[in-house]
């Protein structure tokens, strides 16, 4: 039977938790389910415990996109695949778009649930900022879905794989772009996770120097600082202090958002806190279709007073 | 150097976003605007230019209505404008979008195609991945620095794992991120020139492409289904009116987080 393919990623030889999550939900609904494991193989598709195809091609190597359309182009000739499955990253998300353009097949992105109907495969998503709820299918196949970061939860125990190593041939092309440095910039900056409280800054506090705002505010309610990707890139506050997609997911009892629009991608890394109030001077801005208090209003005016009234409390 | 910069005319940040009840397509009857990233990747090609020379054009696919945010392209700085418009390329999904912007990058055959990070309704930042496999290009995105030196394009980028730095050779596609730049308004003077600008305006049929590879038709993907917001139960909204931090402090209070 022709199966349903799950690209594992991995890093640092662990495969990620979002990939194991969407093979769980895989296995869960039936059927033929491979992982594939691409570049640095056989130790690390060894803990995935389902059956597992490895490509262990030096083109593989570094975690680039293109290369691995070239293998699973070749996996899927291979097998007859006609589910193609990604947990959401910087790589799948391109590895995905570009294996469809390949073989003429639909990709859905975002799908935050998977099911199928009379034998066809129905995902669900989001749409236009989680404000309504698209069921969404595939023409023909092979179908390609890109699932949202953390949609799945990893089935419990992992025993050892059964392998089945495959080659690719791959294009001139897909290996023009080099990876020439990778820096981790974990190490510096306070630790959020455990924090009870976090205020996080965006690209509405204007300047770098704004933070300070944050810092005094999650001083008097006990908390730490985060940040969203813009503000990380463009250098405001340290990799550390990112919650996102790309950054960390945190869950703490009250999320106070400074100047932030709500993007999905950053949504997935908070929305399970227990409060999120948001202070944002665009009243349409998206954050405020989740935050629990909504406050249209400018940070420079509000987060000083907020925090000068706490401390007249303290 | 020649830069094409992908670009999408998208509901206006305003207008209340909904889908077709009948053709489940997003209706795209009300304001438009130019998508709000891909003001960056105008930009970042803007200073491209300024510092190498040579030409940049901005192409979409899109409703004829699109005209107007490729007007605000034109009045930033751009040079020229491609508008691919058609009614058979209604409701074309990823794979269908990029057969059509593939085909009139590969007439352009820019040095540099650039994208912007994410389009606001669609949100899937993929876009670019499927256009570069189509040209047989190299591949950089999300880059947050840009740098182009000898024919070759560095790319610095934010993964869940740090930051890599990724060069290719040109001529390459590379989808830079919010964080790149701070895009300019458009001078009075640059939206007095905008109009005098060349803006082409493409059919499929110009493209070589049939109907059978746009719209729904060139589509594997379809929705079969749509269910209304989730109500927003127990949200409180207020707008400052000098008060705003007293009343925070309230709630705050009241569900004892501080
Ligand atoms: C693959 C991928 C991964 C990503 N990963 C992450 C991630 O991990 N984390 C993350 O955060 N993002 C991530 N992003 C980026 C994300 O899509 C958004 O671009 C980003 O979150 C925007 O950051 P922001 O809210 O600070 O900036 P903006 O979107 O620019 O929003 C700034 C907000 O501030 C408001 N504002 C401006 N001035 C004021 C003022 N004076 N007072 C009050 N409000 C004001 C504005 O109205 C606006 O809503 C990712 C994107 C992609 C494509
Ligand atoms: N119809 C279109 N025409 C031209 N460029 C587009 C179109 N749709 C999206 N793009 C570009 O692709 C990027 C990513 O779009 P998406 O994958 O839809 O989020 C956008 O920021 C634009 O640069």
């Amino acid at each position: 039977m022709a199966p349903t393919l799950v690209f594992l990623e991995h890093h640092d030889g662990v495969l990620q938790q979002g990939a194991l999550g969407v093979l769980a939900k895989a296995l869960s609904l039936g059927g033929d389910v491979a992982g594939v494991v691409l570049g640095a193989g056989q130790a690390v598709a060894a803990t995935c415990g389902a059956t597992v195809y490895v490509c262990d091609d030096p083109a593989l190597a570094v975690p680039l996109p293109q290369p691995r359309v070239d293998a699973l182009e070749a996996l899927v000739a291979q097998t007859g695949a006609e589910t193609v499955l990604f947990a959401a990253s910087v790589l799948a998300a391109d590895v995905a778009a570009g294996l469809a353009a390949r073989l003429g097949a639909g990709l859905n992105w975002d799908l935050t649930d998977l099911r199928l109907e009379d034998g066809d495969l129905i995902g669900t998503r989001t749409a236009f900022g989680d404000t309504v709820v698209v069921d969404v299918a595939w023409k023909g196949t092979p179908r390609i879905g890109l699932v949202r970061a953390g949609a799945f939860e990893p089935a419990e125990a992992a025993g050892v794989a059964n392998m089945i190593p495959f080659d690719a041939t791959f294009q001139g092309f897909s290996s023009l772009a080099k990876l020439v440095e990778r820096t981790h910039e974990e190490s510096s900056g306070p630790s959020i996770e455990d924090a009870d409280v976090i205020v996080a800054g965006g690209r509405g506090l204007g300047r770098a120097e704004n933070f300070s705002l944050c810092e005094a505010l999650a001083k008097e309610l006990g908390g730490a600082v985060g940040a969203t990707r813009a503000v990380v890139d463009a250098g405001w506050y340290p990799y550390s202090a990112q919650v996102g997609q790309t950054g960390k997911s945190v869950s703490p009892r009250l999320y106070i958002a400074c100047g932030i629009s709500g993007a999905i991608q950053h949504k997935v890394g908070m929305q399970s806190s227990g409060t999120i109030v948001a202070i944002n001077k665009d009243q349409n801005a998206p954050i405020f279709d989740f935050a629990d208090l909504g406050v249209v209003g400018d940070v420079e005016q509000v987060v000083p007073k907020l925090t000068a009234l706490l401390r007249a409390r303290a | 150097m020649k830069i094409a910069v992908c670009v999408k005319h998208v509901p206006d940040a305003t207008a209340q976003k909904r889908l077709d009840a009948s053709t489940f397509r997003l209706d795209r009857t009300g304001e438009g605007a130019l998508n709000p990233t891909d003001l960056n990747a105008i930009e970042e090609a803007l200073r491209i230019q300024a510092a190498h020379g040579g030409e940049v054009v901005v192409v979409t696919l899109g409703p004829a209505k699109a005209t107007d945010s490729l007007r605000k392209a034109l009045a930033m700085g751009v040079d020229r404008s491609i508008l691919v418009t058609d009614d058979a390329a209604a409701g074309s999904d990823l794979l269908a979008t990029s057969a059509a912007l593939a085909a009139v990058l590969a007439n352009e055959a820019p040095d540099l195609t650039l994208f912007g990070q994410a389009s606001s309704d669609g949100d899937g930042a993929v876009l670019w991945a499927a256009v570069a496999d189509r040209l047989r290009r190299p591949l950089i995105s999300q880059v947050a620095t840009l740098t182009i030196e000898a024919g070759t394009v560095t790319g610095k980028r934010q993964t869940e794992f740090g930051y890599d730095r990724i060069t290719a050779p040109l001529p390459a596609v590379v989808a830079v991120s919010d964080a790149i730049n701070e895009p300019r308004y458009p001078s009075l003077k640059g939206i007095m020139g905008a109009k005098a600008k060349p803006q082409a305006v493409l059919s499929l049929a110009d493209l070589g492409l049939g109907a059978d590879a746009s719209g729904e038709a060139g589509s594997r993907t379809r929705v079969v289904a749509v269910a209304p917001p989730a109500p927003k139960a127990g949200r409180v909204r207020i707008d400052d009116d000098g008060t705003a931090a007293e009343k925070i402090v309230a709630y705050l209070i009241e569900r004892k987080l501080a």
